[in-house]
Order: C-alpha cells, then sequence, then structure tokens
C-alpha cells in the first residue's frame, strides 16, 4: 500500500514527478461505473455520510459489491457547503462517546484515506459571559477530560491572549472567558466527500452519479432492491443516507420520520490575510466563525427557525447574525461579504442524529443530523457500516435509535430544551 | 417573509413564533396509545411543497394562526386564525 501511494497514490514525491513530467500522470479519483443489476448493499446518497459509509464497508467489512447511488453530483448536497467545524466537545452520553470516536477517526482521515482532508486543529474557542457560565463550562471541560478528549478553561486574560481582536467590554454580554478545545478545528469538506470516495471506489464500490432512486422495493416486509432512474436495482440490504432528504426518502418506504427540515444559513466574506487562528463561538449572540485557508471568514449563526426546503434563508436572520458579529468583532465591519446560503437541515425533536435499523427488514437509517453532521462524517459511516455489514449496532452509536421517540426511553436532548420540534 | 395575520394585516416574519407543522389541531385523546401519540408528538410528512403550519403572532394580538405557506419557495399561500380552522 505505501510503495502503491509512490505510484498511484500521492505523495510528495508524486507530485514531483508529475511537477517534471508535465502532470500527465495525474488520472480521475474515481470510475464512473453503469449500474450493475444486483449489489450486497445499496446506498442511497453520495454525500459524506454515504460515501464514507461506502469506504467504511469496503476497508473495514471487506463488503465491496456496493452501489452508492447520487441523484446528482458526488459531495453535492450539505458536504459541499458547511462551515466545516470538526469538534468532540459534547456533554452528553450518547453524543459524547460519538463525537469522541469521530474526532479520534478524524486524525487518522489523511493517512487513511492517502487524501489531503486539510484537517487543521487549529483550536475551538467556546465563549462565556457570566460565572454560572463559567461553572457549566468547567463542568463540561472536565467531562471532556473525562471521556478522553481536552479541554482547557481560559480566563479572560486567557482568552485576550489568543483573541485580542474581540470586544470585551461589549456591554450586553462582556467576555469572561472561554473553553479551548485545542484537538477542535476545521476541514477541507469538499476534500472530505472526495477522499472517502475514492478510498471507496479504489476497493470496488460502485459510485453511481446522476442516479436518482424513485422507489423503495418492499415484499412481505423486507427490502428487495430500488427503483432508480436508470432502472431497478435489487439488494437485501438499502441504507438511506440522505441528510436533508430523509423525509421524502423514507416517505418511499412508506414511513414517516421524527424530522421536520428547515434552513441554515451561512456567510463568507472576501479572502482576506490571516486574522482569525481559531474556531470561535459565541453562544450568547448565536454566532460563530472561522477563518478558510482562502482567507474568506466563514459564519454563522442559529436556524431561521421555520420549516424550509428552499436552500436560502431570510433577511432577519442574516441579520441577526450581522449584529452578533459587530457586537463580538467589530474588526468585521471593514470586511464586505461574499456569499451566503442555506442548507437544508434535518431536525430531530430532540437535536440528535439517527443510525439504526427500521421495522421493515434489510433497511437502515442514518439521518437527524442537524445543525452538526460535517464532524460526524467519519463516525457516521464507521458506525452505519457496522451496523450494515454486521446488523448489530456499533457500540459508540448504540443510543442513537430511532424508536427513542416512541419509548421516551434515551432521548438525547442536545440543547436541554426538551424533546420537540422546533426547541433545538 | 411576510404572514398575512387576519386580525392585525400583513405584518414582517418577525414579529411571529413558528411552532411547526399543524399537527397540534388533531391531539389524540388522552387513553390512545403510544403510537397513535408518537405520531402526533413527533413523526412529520415534512414533504417540500405547500405546508400547513402554527404560527403565534407574539409581537402582535397574539393569535394563533394555520398558515399555508411552501416550504420550497417560502410563498405564503393564506392565513386563518388557529380557532377557526378545521379539525
Amino acid at each position: 500500500m505505501r510503495f502503491d501511494r509512490l505510484t498511484k497514490g500521492f505523495s510528495g514525491l508524486r507530485v514531483l514527478k508529475e511537477g517534471l513530467t508535465g502532470n500527465t500522470g495525474w488520472t480521475p479519483h474515481w470510475r464512473d461505473p453503469e449500474p450493475k443489476p444486483e449489489y450486497d448493499i445499496i446506498i442511497i446518497g453520495g454525500g459524506g455520510h454515504g460515501l464514507a459509509t461506502a469506504h467504511y464497508l469496503a476497508s473495514q467489512h471487506d463488503i465491496t459489491n456496493v452501489a452508492v447511488l447520487e441523484k446528482g453530483y458526488l459531495g453535492g448536497g450539505n458536504v459541499g457547503r458547511n462551515t466545516t467545524i470538526v469538534r468532540a466537545n459534547y456533554m452528553l452520553p450518547g453524543n459524547s462517546e460519538f463525537y469522541s470516536h469521530s474526532l479520534k477517526l478524524w486524525e487518522g482521515l489523511e493517512d487513511d484515506l492517502n487524501y489531503n482532508v486539510m484537517h487543521s486543529q487549529r483550536g475551538i474557542i467556546n465563549l462565556f459571559h457570566s460565572d454560572g457560565q463559567r461553572d457549566a463550562f468547567a463542568r463540561r471541560g472536565n467531562q471532556m477530560i473525562a471521556q478522553g478528549d481536552d479541554a482547557i478553561l481560559l480566563d479572560r486574560a486567557g482568552v485576550q491572549r489568543l483573541l485580542p481582536y474581540l470586544d470585551f467590554e461589549q456591554t450586553r454580554f462582556p467576555i469572561y472567558g472561554g473553553l479551548y478545545h485545542k484537538r477542535g478545528g476545521t476541514a477541507r469538506h469538499d476534500a472530505v466527500a472526495w477522499g472517502f470516495a475514492r478510498g471507496a471506489d479504489s476497493r470496488g464500490v460502485d459510485l453511481i452519479q446522476q442516479c436518482e432512486v424513485t422507489g423503495i422495493d418492499i415484499e412481505n416486509g423486507a427490502v428487495r432492491g430500488v427503483q432508480t432512474t436508470r432502472g431497478a436495482i435489487r439488494a437485501k440490504k438499502v441504507g438511506m443516507v440522505v441528510a436533508g432528504r430523509s423525509s421524502q426518502v423514507a416517505a418511499m418506504a412508506g414511513m414517516r420520520l421524527p424530522i421536520e427540515s428547515h434552513v441554515l444559513q451561512a456567510f463568507v466574506t472576501e479572502g482576506l490575510k490571516p486574522v482569525i487562528d481559531h474556531v470561535i463561538t459565541y453562544g450568547m449572540g448565536h454566532f460563530y466563525i472561522s477563518q478558510s485557508d482562502k482567507g474568506g471568514l466563514v459564519f454563522g449563526g442559529d436556524l431561521d427557525l421555520y420549516s424550509s426546503y428552499a436552500s436560502r434563508g431570510n433577511l432577519p436572520t442574516a441579520e441577526h447574525v450581522a449584529e452578533a458579529a459587530m457586537t463580538l468583532m467589530p474588526v468585521i465591519g471593514k470586511a464586505k461579504m461574499l456569499r451566503s446560503w442555506g442548507g437544508i437541515m434535518d431536525m430531530t425533536p430532540d437535536g440528535s442524529p439517527v443510525i439504526d435499523r427500521t421495522h421493515i427488514d434489510g433497511l437502515y437509517v442514518n439521518c437527524g443530523w442537524c445543525y452538526g453532521g460535517f464532524k460526524a462524517t467519519p463516525a457516521s459511516g464507521h458506525t452505519f457500516a457496522h451496523l450494515l455489514a454486521t446488523d448489530t449496532p456499533h457500540p459508540v452509536a448504540a443510543k442513537l435509535r430511532l424508536d427513542r421517540f416512541r419509548t421516551g426511553r434515551g432521548i438525547l436532548d442536545e440543547e436541554a430544551t426538551g424533546s420537540q420540534h422546533n426547541l433545538h | 417573509m411576510r404572514l398575512p395575520c387576519p386580525i392585525c394585516g400583513e405584518r414582517d416574519r418577525r414579529e411571529f413564533y413558528y411552532q411547526g407543522a399543524a399537527v397540534a389541531l388533531n391531539r389524540p385523546a388522552p387513553d390512545a396509545d403510544a403510537d397513535a401519540w408518537q405520531d402526533f408528538v413527533y413523526l412529520r410528512e415534512n414533504l417540500p411543497g405547500d405546508h400547513q403550519e402554527l404560527w403565534s403572532h407574539d409581537a402582535g394580538c397574539g393569535a394563533w394562526l394555520v398558515v399555508t405557506r411552501n416550504t420550497v419557495t417560502h410563498a405564503v399561500l393564506g392565513a386563518k386564525l388557529a380557532s377557526e380552522a378545521d379539525r
């Protein structure tokens, strides 16, 4: 494998060789195969999580007779437009171990994929603005350390050393300090999708683009395959991994999911010289920001807070985000905003995801990532592949059950606001 | 986005609080089984297109409205008072 990387994969030596020979040796990162009539496993959705699932099915479970069906192009959904934050700073059993597992996978991802996903552990700082919030963050930090991750509680001077450009004296929410999670950071979102796609394809998985699933064939309570715009494809196992379109695809199997789709906006400025070295979250203002490697300031806030499939939001939320930005760091007022966009978030009532079987034999669901699916990409794929391959949940994803809403057991109340639509 | 309150007239979205799909009007009987309650509290059709939903005119008259709105275009197609809506 190592030797392979020198000749066929990516390495410094290969870049040098190609540079000296006119870059004529590069080949497409994946094939463009015709769908076969039957596969062992079909994954609906060629986004980050679907491609990661395919990669881990092939690399961890040696199951390569797999198709990923994508109605558009690979990585063209939310993995192609998000704010790229990677972190493991949860304090909620069920989610804590899952995201902790995910961060460990991120840390070995580039080597695993032989692909530069530009994973940058630049650190995340969650600001706090009162004594009560400091106590809560101290507790969260201890919990993060106890689960094997990292956290440092910064006092005001500590934050000032790292983020001197913030307005510490703002009248509404003066900054008391921050919780510093050094292993958190960002990654290049497209490269993550492409890396997983290449990993899956190189092991024999068929990545089939421009292939929309139009129906799910079910006989006697068991899945038999899917209907697509490129013909029927049979499979004994089908995994639905379609993020914001979860309800639509589940409806093809006669299912209703505990999901309302909402729109989340994000914004990018023109490219600037390096100014923000970390990821900063300003929870009191519903605002977070980092700087991309191209120089754009990437930032966002809360949901628009109404159901939407529009992939764009409205002005009130954009204004709110701009106000929060100016409150926290007035320096941003000099920057020009380049673009904004909206993504469709499949919001569950408790704000936590689902990786589970369904009541239909052979039909599996991976959904409900709310506004935090990007950092989950490796673990989502890793644990969903485990479920598809072995029919048992992976230990770190065992609590992400679909039936928690019916039984009321194991609700993963992400923001401690109660388990109800519209509260997360 | 502006919503036509039947009492106050057309107002900015900022004046309203969004509750979600207008399922709250179809509350199951207290002794209904777990499936009926799961259906009511959690499960949603959630398909793109015209959507019946509950909004409260929080910063206005305080009335609860059933709004019909297209979730793909954000076009608001009508609103009536929840107290007068079909159940």
